[in-house]
């Protein structure tokens, strides 16, 4: 059931990832949980700690993970994180995501740079008394179906096809008995209109809110009467009127896709280039040919009152139309692969779709994130122009991270520590900020409290892996939560 | 180097794998070498005294540091969670592990094979069983000292007196009506003493509601913040669809599976005169091939298996995480309540992961003619040639109240009449012609008291008539 909301292919894709927890802490095996229950096709996890006795976290992780989904394959290494990059970095190489769970800073920086190279995308989760941080560290993360919630349709009623311009001349609203006429689609009643206001207005879309209203009003007025000249009830027209404000949005590619179609690093195709790659150029080779300036059209419209003839006559429209441009994007897909001597089997029907949503994500290195010449001073000085901001706790993370590095242990850990360990913290928080030249006031309450978790990490939040950019912090104490990229 | 493959999917037989693994849930839960109480071993709830007995500058203005604080949480502080489902899974577990051992639930499923894939506390043997029941055997067994009480019935079963035992309660629902109901109930707890709200006939309700990739965790105060009806309009209309589609203009493979659905079944009895079972596979299949048979009628293309399956049994597409997410919050929330150790959500927590992670915190405002908090009586403006079927329709599409099938009861010549109630067939038939009636003609005067039922609320609602010229 969950396949409906990411679709067969995004469970196939699931399904053929093997993902790495290193460190299976209450944070770390809830993660995991919520990959195994919809079924992810393997996990390993690498733990050195014991639990009781002779047990072996990660052993004793793996099976009770593996009892949840017996689909999934579960594997375990009893070996620290820091010993498999001594010995063999190379082991990392082989997952789709690592995810590093309370890692220390010189074990995570380590390894991040091993997995930048690498090409493997790089989760880094903290839970530190009632404050979460997540880092997602990957050089380039394509996403073919980001499934929007709001996205625009894609009417073309400022450009329409061909095929589409015929179609809407196919009604003659003015002779209709009234049953027609009542449920004719809103997309038919709106071009119609766009027409009469054509003719009265040079040609112009109706642009401003005034403009608008007046096209509103035209279309009300198109409303049947009855013999007492009371207009009738045409639920269609309402919804024509409603939808003006969107309707006649002009058809643009969204700056989003229109990044992807220019990226400089994918211009030449060679036989190496990633899929994704070669379907965007196929389609800015669309845009510039067939297409006119526009992508392929999407080829599903919204739900609306009609009967069904009228309503599955058009949508046979727009779906004809996307299958078109489909096949042609796919030709072009098709030269491109043959240009490069490659034969290849495509699901590129899938992907022209959406080609709208096609997003990319990049995110800075931890590397450069922790360099005094790359650290993004400018996101976190403004940031800290609010001091309260979830900018502070992602300070006071990294001032304890030093703080470890210095005292081989966390600030406050016992009681009788506490008062001495918030002088040695706020001593980490300026040295942190002394070195990145950083202007900001970081209140000592902060401090005071992280001496106060004593590193004990409740667990307060897990996710799936989601594209984010590029670090989430959440506050637990005012249920807010904010994302940076660092 | 070498790493050992603990892929328990192949070699262990299952009998032997299903003991050691019970084993290992046992080994980890019990310390032997711990005397004296054998539940709580050295260092056990450490993570969680460092919030109770360390003062902090977060703090809530009321929080003393205590040694008791833990003894409160773990043996005294009595919570309610309402569903043993996704969310309810989550809340029992977050809530086991932070200490708390005093834990009644209350569910009134049974487990389905299409829960298995979140209610991690829900196996495949377990199919049939009901939900409360399995929850809590699970976490008795798993943590130690933990004393879950379920309950296999639904919230209206239980009253006053049984409600007003819990400290607080949280709620995992996929119903409205459901959440309502519980907020009326909470609000009938509630005494006033000339006029002023006593503070300890409060009980705090955590809501947590998720749908797919949203969800959301709010903090309700009885009688001090918005409650549930105060933010009514929230909430997202739900999708049905009209009648005139089904019937003769379908559109969406949706239409046709629903046209099937509600006209063809109860025509056809294709099974006898049983009622359509979604987790019946031959019921199924029968709605899907009539289903295509329809859809081929009006050129509709989309009509599968699964979509149908999902159109009978009303399915919203769940996702484990978005559970975890709201959960965890909600549980974050009874422990800062619990403890007085941090100030609680103010008050509405909003959580949408489609497009990377986003959260958005709010303080939601009472309404103030609330029909559930406000202790303001509800007016009805009608003109006396109205009929009752006006006021019928009033009740059930007015944006704030939203009622399903209200009973309308009256006082008329001192006696009191039941004007119309749809719940009981005969009481149905019988007032029926009432409807057409106008309010004249029933004897209903201006400024008189109507008294409404529903299974939006536990207490009846009380309307003052208005005439309107």
């Amino acid at each position: 059931i969950d396949a409906q909301l990411w679709g067969d292919h995004g469970q196939e894709a699931l399904e053929n990832a093997h993902v790495c927890l290193i460190n299976a802490t209450a944070t770390g095996t809830e993660i995991l949980k919520n990959l195994v229950l919809p079924g992810i096709g393997a996990f390993t996890i690498v733990d050195g700690h014991k639990v009781t006795g002779e047990d072996n976290r990660a052993q004793a992780a793996t099976e009770l993970l593996q009892e949840l989904n017996s689909d999934v394959s579960g594997n375990f290494v009893e070996e620290s994180p820091d010993k498999l990059l001594d010995n063999d970095p190379e082991f990392f190489h082989r997952f789709s995501l690592v995810i590093g769970v309370q890692l220390i800073e010189s074990t995570c920086l380590r390894l991040a740079g091993v997995l930048w190279n690498a090409g493997v995308p790089f989760l880094v989760c903290k839970t530190y008394g009632l404050v979460g941080y997540m880092r997602l560290a990957v050089k380039e993360h394509t996403v073919v179906e980001s499934h929007p919630d709001n996205a625009l349709e894609d009417l073309r009623l400022d450009q329409p096809f061909a095929e589409l311009k015929n179609h809407i001349q196919s009604y003659d609203l003015d002779n209709m008995d009234k049953k027609d006429h009542s449920h004719t689609p809103w997309i038919i009643v709106v071009a119609k209109y766009l027409e009469k206001w054509y003719n009265e207005h040079n040609y112009q879309l109706p642009k401003n809110y005034k403009e608008k209203e007046a096209f509103r009003q035209l279309i009300r007025e198109g409303i049947l009467k009855n013999e007492n000249g009371v207009a009738e009830d045409e639920e269609n027209f309402e919804e024509a009127i409603k939808n003006v404000n969107t309707a006649l949005n002009p058809t643009k590619i969204p700056s989003t896709v229109q990044d992807i179609l220019n990226a400089e690093g994918w211009k030449n195709i060679t036989a190496q280039t990633p899929a994704f790659w070669v379907m965007a150029r196929a389609v800015k080779e669309f845009v510039e040919n067939e297409g006119e300036g526009k992508l392929p059209v999407r080829g599903t419209i919204p739900d609306m009152i009609a009967d069904s003839e009228k309503f599955i006559n058009l949508q046979n429209v727009y779906r004809e139309k996307a299958m078109q441009d489909a096949s042609v994007v796919s030709k072009h897909v098709e030269s491109l692969l043959q240009s490069v001597g490659k034969v290849c089997v495509y699901k590129s029907k899938k992907k022209c779709k959406n080609a709208a949503f096609l997003r990319v994500v990049r995110c800075r290195s931890l590397a450069d994130e922790c360099s005094v010449e790359l650290v993004n001073k400018d996101e976190i000085t403004s940031c800290m122009d609010n001091p309260d901001s979830e900018m502070v706790l992602y300070l006071m993370l990294r001032s304890v991270d030093r703080f470890f590095q210095q005292h081989s242990r966390y600030p406050g850990v016992y009681n009788y520590q506490v008062e001495e360990d918030i002088g040695k913290l706020k001593l980490c928080v300026n040295s942190l900020l002394q070195e990145y030249g950083l202007n900001v006031n970081v209140k000592d309450d902060y401090i005071h409290e992280f001496c106060r978790y004593g590193a004990n990490a409740i667990k307060m939040i897990t996710h799936q892996f989601v594209p984010f950019n590029n670090t989430f912090i959440y506050n637990a104490m005012s249920q807010t939560s904010a994302t940076f990229q660092l | 180097m070498t790493w050992s493959r603990g892929n328990m999917a192949d070699g262990e037989e299952p009998e032997k794998k299903r003991r050691r693994v019970e084993e290992l849930a046992e080994k980890m839960a019990v310390d032997s070498g711990h005397g004296g109480n054998a539940r709580d071993w050295d260092g056990r709830w450490n993570h969680v005294q460092k919030f109770l007995e360390r003062p902090g500058p977060f703090t809530h203005p009321d929080f003393e540091p205590s040694t008791e604080s833990l003894h409160f949480l773990l043996e005294t502080c009595k919570i309610l969670v309402i569903g043993a489902g996704g969310l309810g899974c989550e809340l029992l577990k977050n809530l086991a592990l932070t200490g708390f051992r005093q834990i009644h639930v209350i569910d009134m499923d049974t487990i389905d094979v299409s829960n298995l894939n979140r209610q991690f506390l829900f196996r495949s043997k377990d199919v049939g069983r009901p939900k409360a029941d399995v929850a809590a055997d699970f976490i008795n067994r798993r943590i130690p000292g933990c004393n879950v009480v379920p309950y296999f019935k639904k919230i209206q079963d239980f009253d006053e007196s049984f409600y007003r035992q819990f400290h607080i309660i949280v709620c995992g629902l996929d119903s409205i009506i459901a959440r309502r109901w519980m907020n009326g109930m909470l609000m009938s707890l509630l005494i006033y003493e000339d006029g002023v709200l006593d503070p300890s006939s409060i009980i705090p309700l955590i809501d947590g509601g998720t749908e797919g990739f949203k969800g959301n965790a709010r903090v309700i105060l009885p009688g001090m913040t918005a409650c549930i009806d105060c933010t009514l309009e929230l909430y997202p209309p739900q999708i049905n669809f009209p009648m005139c589609t089904i019937a003769s203009m379908p559109r969406l493979p949706e239409h046709c599976i629903e046209y099937v659905r509600v006209l063809q079944w109860p025509k056809e009895k294709p099974f006898g005169d049983v009622p359509l079972d979604g987790d019946n596979p031959e019921h199924i299949k029968w709605v899907f091939q009539k289903s295509q048979e329809r859809a081929s009628e009006f050129n509709i293309t989309g009509v599968t298996y699964r979509l149908t399956q999902g159109v009978v049994k009303r399915i919203i597409p769940a996702v484990a995480s978005t559970n975890a997410v709201i959960a965890a919050a909600c549980a974050t929330e009874v422990f800062k309540i619990a403890s007085s150790a941090y100030v609680p959500l103010n008050n509405y927590l909003v959580f949408n992961d489609v497009d990377g992670l986003y959260t958005y915190t709010f303080e939601a405002e009472r309404k103030e003619n609330c029909t559930a908090c406000s202790q303001v009586p509800q007016d009805l403006k009608f003109a006396p040639s109205a009929t009752l079927q006006d006021i019928l329709e009033y009740l059930t599409e007015n944006a704030s109240l939203q009622m399903k099938s209200p009973a309308i009861t009256a006082t008329i010549d001192g006696k009191n009449r039941t004007l119309y109630l749809q719940t009981v067939a005969s009481i149905e038939e019988r007032t029926r012609p009432n409807l057409c009636k106008t309010l004249k003609e029933l004897g209903l005067t201006d400024g008189q008291e109507l008294a409404v039922a529903d299974v939006t609320t536990p207490q009846t609602m009380l309307f003052k008539l208005h005439f309107t010229s």
